[in-house]
């Protein structure tokens, strides 16, 4: 099974939306709050080199925002 | 051939793609995300039926009713220009695929404006947002800058005087515009700096954002902020159709059928010249579009 991680933060329409999508597709997922977990805000600006979220990591592949058709073709989906 | 291609899938689209299907009208519908701005609006209070909801929880209730149909939706598809053929009829042209079809309805609403400033481009997500309700929490305990003066630059003001260490408001009239109420809070707030009279000229960093140089009455100044919100307003998306009339603000003007300049063409929602941007008008006036339309290939056939 994929190793899921989702950067966000707890007000975010498309964090909501993309924690949404996962649990609706069965998929397991650790959910980061970076709002609440500043070494957790550094580590996800390091893999995505940027700010904004949601960020997932997908088996260590990153995905910045809510990419419905990368996180599809990632998950198998 | 479709008889109808519905582009957009904001509450405009979903409702006028709702109606289609209940018309037996044989269409696709083509949108880059589902809910528009309205999955971006935090508090919703005046959408009849609900006192309250989210803008995200109400994309749901949408896409919950939408997919009550049997309808084909290419989501994360952004159409990028529809070609009218010689003849009769329509290609409309996607970043993936192309779709002949006899009727148009654009509903593809309005995106937030840019500032134009250099280093605006180069540190999108890197400290420059147009998103507080999004990105706001990110800047916990840091000094930013929200710049607009209307009732959404307010707004972000709010959201960020709560979780920022200050907050430069910078606006380019004399005097903020806005709702008093809003406005009022905003004044009040110890950790808000109201810049008024107030340009921006660029945005500076290295990987991240460090600071806004303005031109406050005249005198140069630079802002030291890890975040920049941008809330100038928004513009329609409506260059995927220059051969329809549009107002100088670049909205589609449509009559009160929802039809464009172009016959075949309809238009709905935000990015028209209707006025009143409107979660609600947009719903209804997908609505009233595709009664429209359905009239209009019914002359046809």
């Amino acid at each position: 099974m994929a190793q899921v991680k989702v950067y966000s933060t707890p007000t975010c329409p498309y964090c909501i939306r993309a924690k949404k999508y996962l649990s609706d597709k069965g998929i397991a997922f650790e959910n980061i709050d970076v709002s609440a977990d500043e070494e957790a805000l550094k580590q996800m600006v390091d893999v995505s080199g940027q700010m904004g979220v949601p960020v997932l990591v997908v088996d260590g592949d990153v995905i910045v925002g809510f990419d419905q058709s990368r996180i599809d073709q990632k998950l198998g989906l | 051939m479709q008889d109808l291609v519905i582009i957009g899938a904001g509450p405009a689209g979903i409702t006028a793609a709702i109606y289609a299907a209940r018309k037996n009208i044989d269409f696709v519908l083509v949108s880059k995300d589902l809910g528009g701005q309205t999955a971006l609006s935090a508090d919703v209070e005046n959408y009849t039926g609900y006192q309250f909801i989210t803008g995200p929880d109400l994309v749901a209730k949408f896409e919950a009713h939408l997919r009550q149909f049997a309808i084909t939706f290419h989501n994360g598809e952004a159409v990028t220009r529809i070609v009218q053929k010689v003849g009769s009829g329509f290609v409309v042209e996607s970043d993936k695929n192309s779709y002949a079809c006899r009727s148009v309805l654009i509903a593809s609403g309005r995106r937030p404006r840019w500032l134009g400033v250099p280093g605006e481009e180069q540190f999108r997500n890197k400290g420059v947002s147009y998103c507080a309700t999004c990105d706001g929490p990110l800047f916990s305990k840091k000094t930013v800058a929200v710049v607009g003066g209307g009732n959404s630059a307010l707004d972000a003001a709010l959201q960020m005087m709560n979780i920022a260490e200050k907050v430069y408001l910078v606006d380019i009239n004399p005097a903020l515009g806005g709702d008093e109420v809003m406005r009022r809070k905003v004044q009040a707030s110890p950790k808000v700096e109201i810049l008024n009279n107030t340009k921006t000229l660029a945005i500076t960093g290295e990987r991240f954002v460090k600071a806004l140089k303005v031109d406050v009455s005249g005198q140069a100044r630079e802002l030291a902020v890890s975040g920049i919100f941008v809330e100038i307003g928004s513009t329609p998306n409506s260059g995927i159709a220059d051969f329809v009339d549009r107002n100088t603000a670049g909205e589609i003007v449509v009559d009160c059928l929802n039809r464009t300049s172009a016959r075949g063409v309809f238009a709905a929602g935000d990015v028209t010249t209707v006025p009143e941007k409107q979660i609600i008008v947009a719903a209804g006036e997908g609505a009233k579009a595709v009664l429209g339309v359905s009239r209009y290939l019914a002359q046809e056939k």
